[in-house]
């Protein structure tokens, strides 16, 4: 199973094994990690599972398309950067295993 | 009628017949069973005929989930009909970036966002909290007084004077022109009674804040909204009715809900007794508790949308100019989505999960500040007062729209 590492704005660290096809936002929901909302329940539609992609992975995560549902959705995040995603569009691949992602300091 | 009576004629009176936008159905608080009955046998509902002509009723939360992140087909636009089953006068209509679609929903939006971001609402809180303090221990003991007059809304007037850096002494005027802007003008109890009074009462309020505003553009930026505003690429040449839709939004949205909500929590825990004492032992409860309550509340009844092309939603076919009424009270009512969902529960699992914000790109700006100041007005309470005690019946706002409190009789004992 890949494993994921979820950075807390605090920096404490939590690595989970998240099943192939679960977003990113469920692995952390379903780990209790703190500091991902996911108020929506991966809808793309509150970005408070806001997070910054590690710059190593952000090749294999990409970045939202223009326009898109999570493109509009992340330009209300407080604290977007470009390596900004919302967890809940990031499916869980073989190819994430080792994936590093970091909280803002607070979701929206 | 009584509660038995209202049961029984939300049970009997004909599908067709069912029309959740008649204001009275939330002044009297008879609304919920006629929504369990569309829940259960029309969830997606069509009036024909209504006051503010024919409309859809969208009343599951998951249904409800299906408009709110198609903004591509669900319009707000204001000169579709905007946000609300009610259309505002077209010669008087105020458009805001709530009443708007992308692109300049977002460009709008993101000029006052940062007010909201959270390191500034960390940078607030010390602020709010010595503000909450003091009005709590100025409070009258042993005597029945008004929570929503004395608590509720001396809070989020001050919040909203903070956020616009409006004249400390005059901001009662802020909250004035609130209730003026959510009025319904066929109340006997609305600050105004035409359109155009309301109007009027709107041009002052846009006179008043646009000079503030104007000496603001030229002074360097500064935190406040209507320096955010005179800065603002997107917003600092609005023609004067969007000025004044966009303040209109602004102050409602900065403070009635949140007003709502400070004043539904003390009567939800009055309600249930088991839930008071579960959150006296616990107040770690708090964050959890005020989620619940700005879900039992739903400070907004609704929203509306206008259909830009022929969908489906439930199985229904919605035509292109359709009004599609999204009941947020209906939603977070909803089994389907929500366990148990009539009680009232502060120790949920999920209580974040709940429409009151809406979702997708309209979904509450404030939220963060609304739940940051209920936090607060709950941490300082219970240590001070751990009884607060309902004296009679609260009277609530004629309005389809806001579900407003407008007074409260309550006693702290002494």
């Amino acid at each position: 199973m890949p494993k994921i590492t979820y950075i807390e704005h605090s920096g404490r660290e939590h690595q989970v094994e998240v099943p192939v096809g679960l977003s990113v936002m469920r692995g952390a929901v379903d780990n209790n990690i703190p500091g991902i909302d996911a108020d929506c329940g991966g809808e793309c539609a509150c970005a408070t599972c806001h997070v910054y992609v590690d710059a190593a992975w952000l090749d294999a995560t990409g970045t939202p398309v223009p326009g898109s549902q999570e493109a509009s959705m992340l330009s209300f995040a407080a604290l977007a950067q470009p390596n900004s995603r919302l967890s809940c569009q990031i499916a869980v691949s073989d190819a994430l295993d080792g994936l590093v992602v970091r909280m803002p300091e607070g979701q929206h | 009628m009584n509660d038995i009576a209202v049961r029984a004629d939300a049970d009997k009176v004909a599908l067709d017949d069912i029309d959740v936008s008649d204001p009275k159905l939330y002044q009297d608080d008879t609304w919920y069973p006629y929504f369990a009955r569309l829940r259960r046998e029309d969830p997606v509902h069509y009036c024909r005929q209504s006051l503010y002509g024919p409309y859809w009723s969208v009343t599951k939360y998951k249904d409800i989930m299906q408009v709110e992140v198609n903004h591509q087909v669900y319009s707000s636009a204001s000169e579709l009909g905007g946000i609300a089953v009610e259309d505002q006068p077209k010669d008087m209509d105020r458009p805001s970036f709530i009443r708007m679609d992308p692109p300049k929903h977002d460009e709008q939006r993101m000029v006052v966002s940062p007010v909201v971001a959270p390191g500034n609402l960390a940078n607030m809180e010390g602020l709010i909290r010595e503000r909450t303090i003091k009005v709590l221990e100025g409070l009258p003991r042993g005597e029945t007084f008004d929570w929503v007059d004395k608590v509720s809304v001396e809070l989020t007037t001050m919040m909203l004077a903070t956020l616009f850096d409006y004249p400390w002494d005059d901001r009662r005027q802020l909250t004035y022109w609130s209730d003026v802007a959510i009025a319904n003008v066929r109340s006997p109890e609305s600050p105004v009674h035409s359109e155009e009074e309301k109007f009027a009462e709107l041009t002052k309020m846009t006179e008043a804040l646009g000079k503030l505003f104007n000496e603001r553009a030229q002074l360097p930026p500064k935190f406040d909204l209507l320096s955010m505003l005179a800065h603002g690429e997107a917003t600092r040449n609005m023609p004067f009715r969007e000025f004044m839709g966009t303040l209109s939004l602004l102050i409602v949205g900065g403070n009635d809900t949140t007003r709502n909500s400070m004043t539904g929590g003390v009567m939800a825990l009055n309600e249930h007794p088991g839930e008071y004492q579960k959150l006296r032992d616990d107040p770690s409860l708090i964050p959890s508790m005020v989620s619940e309550v700005i879900r039992y509340v739903t400070p907004v009844i609704h929203m509306r949308r206008t259909a830009k092309e022929d969908s489906e939603i439930g199985g229904k076919q919605i035509k292109k100019g359709d009004k599609v009424v999204m009941w947020y009270v209906s939603g977070n009512r909803d089994p389907e989505a929500i366990e148990d969902p009539d009680n009232f529960i502060i120790d949920r699992a999920r209580p974040r999960q709940h429409l009151s914000f809406g979702f997708g790109i309209h979904r509450c700006v404030g939220n963060r500040l609304a739940e940051l100041q209920l936090r607060i007005l709950w941490e300082e309470l219970l240590p001070r007062y751990p009884v607060i005690e309902v004296m009679g019946p609260a009277r609530r706002t004629y309005s389809n729209f806001i579900h407003g409190i407008r007074s409260l009789p309550v006693r702290i004992p002494a």
